[in-house]
C-alpha cells in the first residue's frame, strides 16, 4: 500500500505531493514493523477459524470416537489423517477442539477487553477531568486492586460468583481495569492543559462534551495499544482459570481446560498437552507483536 | 479611580465595550505543612476601559501577569477581586446561564497555534463547534457560515476537510482567528497571537486582524511583549510590571513621550531601523522579582536606576502625570516622575 502511494506520486511530479491521511500514515509506520504484520496475519487466521469453525473443523468438538482413543498426530506412526493432530483420552479430535476453542478465547478476549476498556475510560476520564476528591477515591481503589496479584484476585472473584465462562470473563475484566484507568487518567491530565481544551471551554463546551468529544479521541492511542496487549493477557488469564477448573466447564472446548484435562497423559501422549499450549502461545505472541507495532505506529514520540 | 471617570467624561459618545475595575487575581500557594499559605498576586488591581473598534495592548515581560489578565477577561479564570463589565453588565455577578451567554462575546486567540487546534478534528468541525454548542443552526447553515468566515480570514474552501497538522503556523493562526469569529464576538483577547510565527507571517496575521477589526468593529485586548508589534496595532497601551500597571496611555503618548523608567527600558530594547529614532540602550539588571516575595514599595525599585529611599518604602499610585496636564489619560505610577527626577537624568544621558 505504501509502495503504491509513493510510486504514484513519483510518477506524476506535476501534482504536488498529497499529505498522507492519518490512516495512510498509520499503515506506513505499522507495515514497516514486520513482526506486527505477521501478528496481524496470525490474528486474522485465528479470527477466521473462530468465525467459520462450523465449516473449517473436520469433526464436531464433542464427538467421541471410541475406537480412536489417544491417537497420535497423523504424521506419526499409528496416526490417522482424519484426526490430523490426534485425539484425546475420550477420542475427540484435537484439531477440531482447538478450532472451536479459538471461538471461546476470542469471545472472552473481546468481552473482557471491551468491558474493562469502557469502565477504565469512564473512571479515568472522570478522575483526570474533575481531580480532587473523586480522583483520590478512584485512584486509591485502583491502587488497592494493583496491590493484589491479578490471578489471585480473579480466582477470588470467580470463587464468589461461581465458575462459568461469563464470570471468568467478568473477573478478567475487573482485574485488568487498573491499567486502563491509570492510562486514561494520565492522558486526560496531559490533554487538559492543552490550549485546544481551553478554547473549547471558552466556546462554552460542557464537561461531557469536553471529556468525550474533545479529550477522549486524543487519548485513544495508548489505550488501543493497551487493549491489544490486554487481549493477550485476557486469553492467558482465561486459560489459567480454565486450567484451574474455574473457567469453561467440560465438555466446552477451551484451551486452558484442554490442558488441564489432559495433564495426566503428558507422559504417554505428548500431543494432548502440546497443541493447546502451542495455540495459546501463538495467539498471545501474535497479539503482543501487533500491540508493539500499534504502539510504534500510534505513538508520535517513536516516529521519525 | 480617577482614570475611569476621566475616560467616561470624554467617551460618552463612544461605545464602551469592556470595563475592568481594580481586577485582581491572587493565588494561594502552599509552602509546606507548617508554613502558612503564601499569596501570589499575579494581577493586582488593574483598571481599563475598552471602546468599540479599539485595541488595547498589554505589554510586559514574562511573568508580569499579562496572560493571567487575558484568562480573566475570557473567564477561563474567575478574578478574586474587582469588577468586569461587558456593555454595562457585570460579568462576575451574573448567573452562570447569563454568564455563558455573555462569554460568547469575548473570545480568545492563543499564542501557540500548534496547541490550540484539536489535532483529531477537521477544520470544518473545529470551526463549527461553537455553533453546535451555542446555536440551533442546521448543518448546512453551519457549513455556510464557516465557509464564509474561512474566506474572510484567507482560507480556501478546500481546507474545510483538512486536519490541523496539514497547515503551517500562519494558516493555523488564521484558523484560530476564524474560530474566534464564529460567534460574532465583540471582544477578542489575543494572547501573543503572533509571537510563535515567522516575522513575514506575523505581518500578514496582524494586517488580517486589523482588517477584521474594521470590518466587524471588533475590540482587541492584545497581549504582547513585542513593542514593534504593539506600535503597529494598538490604540491604547498598558505596561505591566509584576501584576501592576506602571504606565498607561494612548499609543502616541507611550511611544513618543514615555515616562516610566520601565517603559523607557522596554522601548530602548526594541531595535529601530532609523538611526534618528534609536534610543540610548538601558540595560535592566537582574530578573523579574518573585511574585511570592515582592519587593516593598515600588516593585521596580531593585532594577531602577532612579530609585531612592521613598521608592523602597512607599508604593507609587497610578495617577495622571501632572507635568503634562493636557494629556488626560496618560497615567504613570512612579515617584521619580512625580518628583521630576527622571527628566534631568535622561536629558543628561541623551
Amino acid at each position: 500500500m505504501t509502495t503504491s502511494t509513493t510510486t504514484s506520486t513519483t510518477n506524476t511530479p506535476s501534482i504536488a505531493p498529497v499529505p498522507m491521511t492519518p490512516a495512510q500514515e498509520f499503515w506506513h509506520y505499522f507495515s514497516s514493523n514486520k513482526g506486527a504484520v505477521a501478528g496481524l496475519v496470525v490474528i486474522f487466521i485465528i479470527c477466521f477459524m473462530a468465525v467459520f469453525a462450523n465449516w473449517v473443523a473436520p469433526h464436531s468438538p464433542s464427538d467421541q470416537y471410541r475406537d480412536a482413543l489417544l491417537l497420535p498426530p497423523a504424521w506419526l506412526e499409528g496416526g490417522n489423517w482424519s484426526f490430523v493432530l490426534g485425539t484425546d483420552d475420550v477420542g475427540r479430535d484435537i484439531l477440531s477442539r482447538l478450532i472451536y476453542g479459538s471461538r471461546l478465547s476470542i469471545a472472552v478476549g473481546i468481552v473482557a477487553v471491551t468491558a474493562s476498556l469502557i469502565m477504565g475510560i469512564l473512571l479515568g476520564l472522570v478522575a483526570g477531568y474533575f481531580r480532587g476528591m473523586i480522583d483520590t477515591a478512584i485512584m486509591r481503589i485502583v491502587d488497592i486492586m494493583l496491590a493484589m496479584p491479578s490471578l489471585l484476585l480473579a480466582i477470588a472473584i470467580v470463587a464468589i460468583l461461581g465458575p462459568s465462562i461469563v464470570n471468568a470473563a467478568l473477573a478478567i475484566s475487573i482485574v485488568s481495569l487498573p491499567h486502563y484507568v491509570r492510562l486514561t487518567r494520565a492522558a486526560t491530565m496531559a490533554e487538559m492543559s492543552r490550549d485546544y481544551v481551553t478554547s473549547s471551554k471558552v466556546i462554552g463546551a460542557g464537561p461531557l462534551r469536553l471529556m468525550f468529544v474533545c479529550i477522549l479521541p486524543n487519548c485513544l492511542a495508548p489505550l488501543i495499544v493497551q487493549a491489544t496487549l490486554g487481549f493477550s493477557s485476557a486469553i492467558l488469564d482465561m486459560a489459567a482459570l480454565g486450567f484451574l477448573g474455574l473457567g469453561a466447564q467440560p465438555p466446552t472446548p477451551e484451551w486452558g481446560s484442554m490442558l488441564a484435562d489432559a495433564l495426566q497423559f503428558v507422559q504417554r501422549a505428548w500431543w494432548v498437552v502440546t497443541f493447546p499450549g502451542l495455540m495459546i502461545l501463538i495467539t498471545v505472541l501474535a497479539f503482543n507483536l501487533m500491540g508493539d507495532g500499534l504502539r510504534d505506529a500510534l505513538d508520535p514520540k517513536l516516529k521519525q | 479611580m480617577n482614570q475611569s471617570n476621566n475616560s467616561f467624561d470624554n467617551a460618552s459618545d463612544k461605545k464602551l465595550i469592556l470595563k475592568a475595575e481594580n481586577l485582581k487575581q491572587h493565588y494561594h500557594v502552599r509552602q509546606g505543612f507548617f508554613k502558612p499559605d503564601a499569596v501570589v498576586k499575579a494581577v493586582d488591581g488593574i483598571s481599563f476601559n475598552l471602546e468599540k473598534g479599539k485595541t488595547l495592548a498589554v505589554v510586559g515581560e514574562s511573568g508580569c501577569g499579562k496572560s493571567t489578565l487575558g484568562r480573566m477577561l475570557t473567564m477561563i479564570e474567575t478574578p478574586t477581586g474587582g469588577s468586569l463589565a461587558h456593555l454595562g453588565e457585570d460579568l462576575l455577578t451574573l448567573s452562570s446561564d447569563a454568564q455563558a451567554k455573555l462569554r460568547q462575546k469575548i473570545q480568545i486567540i492563543f499564542q501557540n497555534p500548534y496547541g490550540s487546534l484539536n489535532p483529531r478534528k477537521k477544520i470544518g468541525a473545529i470551526l463549527e463547534e461553537p455553533l453546535v454548542i451555542n446555536t440551533k443552526l442546521s448543518k448546512a447553515e453551519r457549513k455556510e457560515k464557516s465557509l464564509a468566515i474561512m474566506a474572510k480570514v484567507g482560507l480556501k474552501a478546500e481546507h474545510y476537510e483538512r486536519y490541523p497538522h496539514m497547515f503551517s503556523g500562519g494558516q493555523r493562526q488564521r484558523i484560530a482567528i476564524a474560530r474566534g469569529l464564529m460567534l460574532d464576538p465583540n471582544v477578542i483577547v489575543a494572547d501573543e497571537p503572533v509571537s510563535a510565527l515567522d516575522v513575514s507571517v506575523q505581518a500578514q496575521v496582524l494586517n488580517l486582524m486589523m482588517d477584521l477589526q474594521q470590518e466587524f468593529g471588533l475590540s482587541y485586548v492584545f497581549i504582547s511583549h513585542d513593542l514593534s508589534v504593539v506600535e503597529h496595532i494598538a490604540d491604547d497601551v498598558m505596561v505591566m510590571y509584576l501584576g501592576k500597571v506602571v504606565e498607561q496611555g494612548t499609543r502616541e503618548q507611550l511611544f513618543e513621550n514615555p515616562k516610566h523608567p520601565y517603559t523607557l527600558a522596554l522601548l530602548s530594547s526594541t531595535p529601530q531601523l532609523s538611526p534618528d529614532k534609536r534610543r540610548v540602550r538601558i540595560k535592566l539588571q537582574g530578573e523579574l522579582p518573585s511574585p511570592l516575595n515582592p519587593p516593598s514599595g515600588c516593585a521596580f525599585h531593585g532594577r531602577c536606576s532612579y530609585a531612592n529611599e521613598r521608592c523602597k518604602s512607599e508604593t507609587p499610585v497610578l495617577r495622571l502625570d501632572e507635568n503634562t496636564t493636557q494629556e488626560k489619560d496618560h497615567l504613570i505610577a512612579c515617584h521619580a516622575v512625580e518628583e521630576k527626577r527622571i527628566d534631568i537624568i535622561s536629558q543628561g544621558a541623551a
